[in-house]
């Protein structure tokens, strides 16, 4: 609806599938007929989904990642590496931690930190770009966290809910939080928080329809808006460094 | 030390938690050897799996178990009679991975557990399925003919059925409301773990812990004190999460067959059509009134949908039978079975799309009178519950309309549509009212006073969003006169005292009266000790010479006093546990128990693109007493957005070739973002209810809701001169 801001989709498997190969451009063809969905789960579909993905996922590899995964992508594109994805050896720095790690090319970073690093203050609402529960920092930018490839951040500075306080004493934005009562069930929060601290930081707090507009891309199902509004609106005449 | 008071606008227990991101939801504990499972779904809405290939997915690194119905653990629960008792829905449950069969699409028919997560998510798409495909319905409104009677559904008729047609002014109109799926932001999730055979224990997103308790030990054949459901935060649920879904079975089937805890969250995608969701409705209204605006008959007729294994119904009719003062009624309610997922109580289950016929259907026959559509409310204002004749436990509703309209400056209104306008922007004001029972359940709670003056209670509630949490705490406080610091409150854990689910918005009543009640006990309890034990300064004091004050007990007449701390120091105890069941008396059923609604919305909608904007909201919420203000106001915050989404663009479409959703995903289907949300003004009446429950309060968490759809429907109509009747109201609907 309104000035709906969704920054990109990403696509899923069965998009994949239809845009893959001439095999497929037919699968895409008795899609938009009558074939049933079904079709796609034939074996040679299947095959060519497989094929796709192992050469998709290695040609996002090639196209975005550091030299070393260019390397290991060249050694093998056989079904070993494929399937195994080997590991990528990059440095990156989370809440003033540099961090040395050996990610899966196809780790997004904000699987990385919710499952290998524990840093389960970054949310996964929808995984595709549509929600904003993973907003999170790099080099102070707001990022959907789950749109990007761990091996896109190397040597960037990562920001997460979890770095935003300082020792015990909260940022002024989750004390506003907490104040306005910003949030229900928490979950959108910590991206909420996130994006709002942006929000200020990038100049686009001056009134509250600005802030409404800039702070669309993240989704609060329990409509804690108006609340969110209130806090932000606080810290920004607060005129507290965020 | 600052005293506490039910009402304070009070923070939240549990906000530094959440803001921190310390707070952790059912898919983020990160146990040792913790695995991942993903669903892979059916691609077909009806028929059979004529193979399941899972081989290359077991072949692949990581992959730990492919688990289907061909290979899954026995589930003895699955086994148990259809409409096996104790359910809440009549019906087969549905059963993950028992047989071939295809019953809707996006059924869950395999799981792959892998030891990372994009090793299950990739051995999932290395599932290779066949299927025998059958002739599928997914449409209501295809299959209106097929309409039955549910088996828990009685129709309620009253006076002369049919008085309606006789009327002087008859409004007759078909209204049309969509799916409306819940999307919470956390999809659900389940950890589970097994302790040997006989024990195991869920991280869950839930409604109800000892619902999930209840439900999967029934499932695996297990004591009830061997399932533990762990819930204290659950990232939103809206009626989601209070039943016993696929990705809980999936998890525990998943840890059983691999030995090591697994942790299942379904892809957003997955929670269109497996974890319920608001069916669309097809409704009949017909109203007949004199043309003085006195209500002479009611006749509506909805209809829902439901899937082929159970019969879900909804409320839709409830308001219509005791809003208003009616004597003549006719209502029938009426499911078609269709090839869907059932579907399962979503934010005001039935009021919400049943108060949209009903209260749209007033706004056109105040049009149709030539009459304000506030002042046709209050004329037929129902002096008690016309449905069964009970006097109302408390009713403020005509408080709302005053209050509501004089904030709102209803009496800038001209009556006449598309007669106000800004710029580009047409002008419309519309209103409604809303009725939302107001119930209370069995509960029990369980506070500990500690050697250091503080104290622990416990409930098994949860608290997905609402701030019960906060709320409970509070009323400790307030009862036993600590601050809050004082009082620690622990929720969300099926091993604490018996809570219902967090649903139905009579959580504060149920638990609330609990730990009102058991904080009573426990300083009668205390009382006790300091007037029993020689060497007490109270030693032999009568009951009516002390009185609280703070922690502290006094005598009226002298200056002898005992901090709780003392008592228990006296006694020699390290601690004074107290427990305690509590349930409404008989008097609940001598009323009628209700919580009422004004909402008056205005908007704008663009005269050439038809864009419509909500631009001013004010909800005059009669909720009996508020027990925090602050928490309170966001619950109707949240309503309202809900509200906004349900009216303007919230639509869970189906393409019926195949049965097959279109928009599912949050970029297709849409719901109210910060910028489709205006400032929503919230007015309260703040008068106790004398019959719920001992701290005056009714539900919150769904009246606000209630009617609102129609409230912006009527404001469109104002604006435009277009009756718009079927959900969404999307702009090509208006040009």
């Amino acid at each position: 609806m309104a000035n709906r801001k969704i920054v990109a989709t990403k696509l899923r498997a069965n998009d994949l599938i239809l845009c893959s190969s001439n095999e497929n451009l037919m699968a895409k063809e008795e899609n938009s007929g009558k074939i049933l969905p079904e079709s796609r789960t034939d074996k040679k579909y299947n095959e060519a989904r497989r094929t796709f993905l192992k050469q998709s996922s290695l040609l996002t590899a090639l196209a975005l990642a550091p030299p070393a995964v260019v390397k290991a992508a060249e050694a093998g594109l056989d079904e070993k590496v494929a399937d195994q994805f080997e590991k990528v050896p990059l440095s990156l720095e989370i809440n003033g931690e540099l961090k040395k790690l050996s990610v899966e090319p196809r780790t997004t970073l904000l699987d990385l930190l919710r499952e290998q690093l524990d840093l389960t203050g970054t949310k996964k609402g929808c995984d595709y770009g549509q929600c904003g529960a993973c907003t999170v920092h790099a080099d102070g930018q707001r990022i959907n966290s789950c749109l990007s490839l761990t091996v896109m951040q190397e040597g960037k500075k990562i920001t997460t809910i979890e770095g935003l306080a300082t020792g015990d004493e909260l940022h002024p934005m989750q004390a506003a939080f907490i104040e306005y009562d910003g949030f229900q069930c928490g979950y959108c929060t910590p991206g909420q928080i996130m994006s709002g601290v942006a929000c200020i930081r990038e100049g686009h707090a001056n009134s509250e329809s600005e802030i409404r507009e800039y702070m669309s891309g993240n989704i609060c199902r329990c409509g804690a808006y108006p609340n969110i509004i209130k806090a932000i609106t606080a810290v920004k005449k607060g005129g507290k460094k965020v | 030390m600052r005293k506490v008071v039910m009402g304070d606008r009070l923070d939240r227990v549990e906000g530094q938690l959440k803001v921190t991101g310390v707070a952790r939801y059912a898919a983020e504990y990160n146990l040792p050897g913790v695995a991942h499972g993903v669903l892979v779904t059916s691609s077909i809405p009806r028929g059979r799996i004529s193979k399941i290939d899972t081989k290359a997915a077991e072949r692949a690194p990581g992959v730990l178990a492919v688990v289907t119905h061909e290979n899954a653990p026995e589930v003895p629960g699955y086994e148990a009679s259809v409409n096996n008792e104790g359910s809440r829905v009549y019906g087969q449950e549905f059963r993950l991975f028992y047989d071939d069969k295809i019953l809707h699409n996006f059924q869950p028919v395999a799981l792959v557990v892998a030891d990372t997560y994009e090793r299950a998510v990739h051995g999932a798409f290395l599932v290779s399925i066949g299927y025998e495909k059958e002739l599928h319905n997914t449409s209501l409104r295809d299959n209106l003919d097929d309409a039955f009677t549910p088996a828990d559904q009685k129709d309620h008729k009253r006076g002369r059925p049919d008085a309606y047609k006789e009327a002087p002014v008859l409004v007759e109109q078909e209204y049309h409301t969509p799916i409306q799926v819940h999307n919470p932001m956390e999809t659900h999730s389940t950890t589970a773990l097994w302790e040997g055979d006989k024990k195991v224990k869920v991280y869950n997103k839930t409604q109800a812990t000892k619902i999930s308790q209840k439900e999967i030990s029934k499932a695996f054949d297990l004591e009830k004190e061997n399932v533990e459901a762990h819930s204290p935060f659950v990232g939103g649920a809206f009626g989601s999460s209070s039943r016993l879904w696929p990705q809980e079975m999936a998890a525990i089937m998943g840890a059983k067959v691999t030995g090591r805890p697994v942790k299942v969250m379904l892809m957003r995608d997955q929670v269109f059509n497996m974890v319920g969701y608001r069916p669309a409705s097809v409704q009949y209204f017909s109203v007949g009134a004199t043309a003085e605006g006195k209500l002479l008959g009611i006749a509506h007729h909805a209809r829902g949908f439901t899937s082929r294994y159970e019969q879900f119904t909804e409320r839709l009719l409830d308001p219509t039978k005791s809003m208003y003062s009616c004597p003549n009624m006719d209502t029938s309610y009426k499911l078609v079975s269709l090839d869907m997922s059932t579907p399962c109580w979503t934010r005001g289950p039935g009021e919400t799309s049943g108060s949209f016929a009903l209260e749209s259907a007033m706004d056109e026959l105040a049009y149709a009178l030539k009459m304000d559509p506030l002042e046709l409310r209050k004329i037929n204002y129902a002096e008690k519950d016309p449905e069964n004749d009970k006097p109302w436990s408390s009713n403020y509703l005509l408080q709302c309309y005053e209050r509501g309209a004089e904030r709102f400056g209803w009496s800038r209104r001209n009556p006449e549509p598309r007669s106000m306008r800004e710029g580009e922007w047409l002008v419309g004001l519309g209103m409604a009212s809303g009725i939302y029972k107001a119930a209370r359940d069995r509960a029990e709670a369980r506070v500990k006073l500690l050697a250091d003056g503080s104290v622990l209670l416990r409930s098994a509630v949860a608290d997905v969003g609402p701030g019960s949490a906060t709320i409970f705490t509070q009323i400790a406080a307030d009862r036993l006169g600590l601050p809050m610091e004082k009082v620690r409150f622990e929720w969300g854990n099926s091993v604490f005292p018996y809570a219902p689910g967090q649903f139905g918005s009579h959580t504060t009543a149920s638990v609330g009266s609990a730990v009102y009640e058991v904080c009573t006990d426990l300083k009668q309890r205390l009382q006790e000790l300091a007037v029993n034990q020689p060497g007490s300064p109270l030693y032999g004091a009568q009951a009516a010479d002390l009185f609280f004050e703070g922690n502290t007990l006094k005598t009226k007449t002298g200056n002898a006093s005992l901090r709780y701390a003392d008592v228990l120091e006296l006694h020699a105890l390290k601690e004074l546990e107290v427990s305690r069941e509590s349930r409404g008396g008989p008097e609940l059923d001598e009323f009628s128990s209700k919580s009422f609604c004004a909402n008056f919305v205005e908007v704008r909608v663009h005269a050439a693109t038809g864009e419509v904007r909500v631009a001013k909201v004010v909800s005059a919420v009669d909720a009996g007493k508020i027990m925090n203000h602050k928490t309170a106001e966001s619950q109707v915050y949240g309503s309202v957005v809900w509200g906004i989404g349900i009216a303007l663009m919230e639509e869970g479409i189906i393409d019926h070739r195949f049965g097959r959703h279109l928009n599912n995903d949050l970029a297709d289907y849409h719901v109210p973002i910060n910028a489709d949300v205006p400032d929503i003004d919230v007015i309260f009446t703040d008068l106790e209810d004398p019959i719920v429950d001992p701290m005056g309060a009714k539900g919150i968490g769904e009246i606000p809701l209630i009617g609102f759809t129609a409230a912006i429907a009527n404001a469109v109509y104002h604006a435009t001169g277009k009756r718009i009747t079927k959900l969404p109201i999307t702009p090509d609907k208006l040009l």
